[in-house]
């Protein structure tokens, strides 16, 4: 039966995937995809800017492309070895796949959309294991309800069951929860991890947005332009980027241009002057040697604003600048500071009116060093 | 009548046998991703632009008693192909192709891609994929096609004419009759039968624009519709 037979052979097993993949014919843009990596049970967030060739990855995985090169295998079992000329087509490679849209099958009832994966089991089995499904996430009301006529979120759930419904060696999620609320995001995320409790398959999970990493990440692969730029535990990923396109992504507002002044190797650090200023920043040390032009990215959350010169404080960027504008986005106050740059500084409504901060106001910017971020293009 | 009766005996054969043979080649040519496709599609769209009687032309050397088809039917059957039922039939089908298979090629490339991808990680082959999926979705544009074959073939006059010949009974269908009541100047006669086509084609296209018109149809379709 389905969801047993998972527990014995899958757990530990581990998806390694090895893919040159290159689009460059017939006037589309060219892309290139180039990847290495291994992931074992547990979730995996996949993380980078748009276009970045995560779906195309995942298609690749899947088997709804084919790479010129490639080498994918799931724990001891070879899905695509292109040097071998072998191909598993997808129909066989036991891999759940959730696209950004739930693409139910309309015709069909829930309960048939849900049970479709499991045609070589019984009618017994097959309705057990879908009602348990359908009752994990919560549709199990809608089991008869045409799949056409259900609401995003619940296709979405009804997609999942769908998808884990087989006992898949392996699942890969395409931003799943795009465009749903945050409540049923952050339930519909429980529910995949309490079935990843028990079922212990890598998990690939597409995002880009932050909050979904905070929730889910357990690892971390940032990719961008068909390559990856890092990996490891999400916070060392998504708090330092290593491009500008990235640190975008990872929710970086400020984005500075400097020239290295000095590099002060004993103490970790760095002086850079801002482009076309004499605004000078004190940066932690990277690979740069005096007078390069290094990237820097900083979050407009990590800098603080003080209306007089602070003074005995362990930051060592303190910067005397202008507001140029205040505009109140919910519960952040975005704020243009001119100070040999323009910086975005967020603070909350709350401070805006206790420090009366208002456009013309002459303030000081506070930033940490290692709130520098040095970053490739 | 015994024209009429033969008529629709014949457009039906003929609406069956291209869906039986119209399916699968619209699901290749939906599917392929070969260079070649468009000449496939030519082919098949050939009678649209062909005048009847160079397409009837070609099929009565085709199954005449020197034919290659012709040749092999008498092998197998003892009579040619020629001027039979069986032989309209393989005529009206030729001539209906297009009929048939451009709005099940339409109704086929409208699912969502996305629903083929789904079945296929999901463990369904190709035949599965078909029925469970593809065809079920293209409902409308199956019936599309079974209506405009068989009202194509129910009016079709110029290869009956030419594979056919006009034997009562055997080849002589509706149209062959109207001609030749209107060669004799019996008009009562012509105008019965003539009366009795348009509105059983007008029957028939009612129909089909009553269940869908997003399928193959000649007027522009509204969207939301």
């Amino acid at each position: 039966m389905a969801s047993e037979r998972i527990t014995d052979d899958v757990e530990g097993s581990e998806l390694a995937a090895r893919i040159r993949f290159d689009r460059s014919n017939r006037g589309r843009q060219e892309f290139h995809l180039d990847v290495d990596f291994q992931v074992g049970p547990g979730i995996t967030i996949l993380f980078g800017p748009s276009g970045a060739g995560k779906s195309t990855l995942l298609d690749c995985i899947a088997g709804l492309l084919r790479p010129a090169e490639a080498r994918i295998a799931l724990g001891d079992k070879v899905l695509h070895d292109s040097g071998a000329g072998s191909f598993l087509p997808p129909q066989y490679r036991q891999i759940a796949y959730l696209f950004q849209s739930p693409a139910l099958f309309p015709h069909m009832t829930v309960e048939e959309n849900a049970g479709f994966g499991l045609q070589q089991a019984n009618d017994g089995d097959r309705k057990r294991v879908v009602h348990h499904l359908l009752e994990m996430f919560r549709v199990a009301h809608l089991a008869h309800s045409k799949a056409g006529r259900i609401s995003g979120g619940e296709a979405q759930r009804v997609a999942l069951a769908r998808a884990l419904a087989p006992a898949p060696r392996a699942v890969l999620l395409d931003e799943p929860l795009k465009g749903l609320d945050a409540e049923l995001k952050s339930s519909i995320v429980d529910d995949l991890r309490a079935w990843n409790r028990v079922n212990r398959a890598p998990i690939l999970y597409v995002t880009h947005q932050r909050d979904e990493v905070d929730a889910l990440g357990e690892r971390v692969i940032a990719l961008d332009r068909g390559r990856i730029a890092s990996e490891g535990l999400p916070q060392n990923v998504l708090d330092a980027p290593r491009t500008k396109r990235l640190a975008r992504a990872a929710g970086f507002e400020n984005y500075l241009t400097a020239i290295v002044q000095e590099v002060r190797e004993a103490d970790g650090v760095m002086r850079a002057r801002l482009a076309e200023s004499q605004t000078e920043l004190e940066l932690p040390l990277g690979y740069a040697t005096v007078g390069t032009r290094v990237q820097v990215a900083i979050r407009a959350g990590d800098i603080l604003l003080a209306t007089q010169r602070p003074a005995g404080l362990s930051a060592r960027n303190i910067l005397e600048g202008t507001i140029e504008s205040v505009e109140v986005r919910g519960a952040t106050a975005v704020c243009r500071v001119s100070a040999g740059a323009v910086f975005l500084v967020h603070v909350t409504p709350g401070a805006l009116r206790a420090l009366e901060i208002e456009s013309g106001k002459r303030v000081w910017l506070v930033i940490k060093t290692h709130s520098c971020q040095l970053v490739g293009e | 009548m015994e024209a009429l009766w033969l008529s629709l005996r014949l457009a039906l054969c003929v609406a069956a046998i291209l869906l039986l043979l119209g399916m699968p080649l619209a699901y290749w040519l939906s599917q392929t991703r070969w260079r070649g496709k468009f000449l496939i599609e030519s082919v098949v769209a050939l009678p649209l632009v062909l005048p009847p009687t160079v397409l009837g032309f070609y099929v009565l050397l085709a199954t005449g008693a020197n034919g290659p088809l012709g040749k092999l039917w008498l092998a197998w059957f003892g009579h040619t192909l020629a001027f039979t039922f069986t032989g309209l039939i393989v005529a009206s089908a030729l001539y209906s192709l297009p009929f048939a298979v451009q709005p099940l090629v339409a109704a086929f490339e409208s699912v969502d891609g996305r629903l083929l991808d789904a079945a296929a990680v999901l463990g369904a082959g190709r035949l599965r994929t078909f029925f469970k999926i593809i065809l079920p979705l293209s409902i409308p544009g199956v019936i599309t096609a079974a209506v405009l074959s068989f009202a194509h073939t129910l009016g079709e006059f110029g290869v009956v004419l030419m594979v056919g010949g006009n034997i009562p009974g055997v080849t002589r269908t509706v149209s062959i009759d109207i001609y030749d009541h209107v060669q004799s100047l019996d008009y009562g006669a012509a105008n019965r039968m003539a009366i009795a086509l348009l509105l059983i084609s007008f029957a028939v296209l009612s129909t089909i624009y009553a269940v869908n018109r997003r399928v193959w149809s000649p007027w522009p379709v509204k969207h939301g519709e």
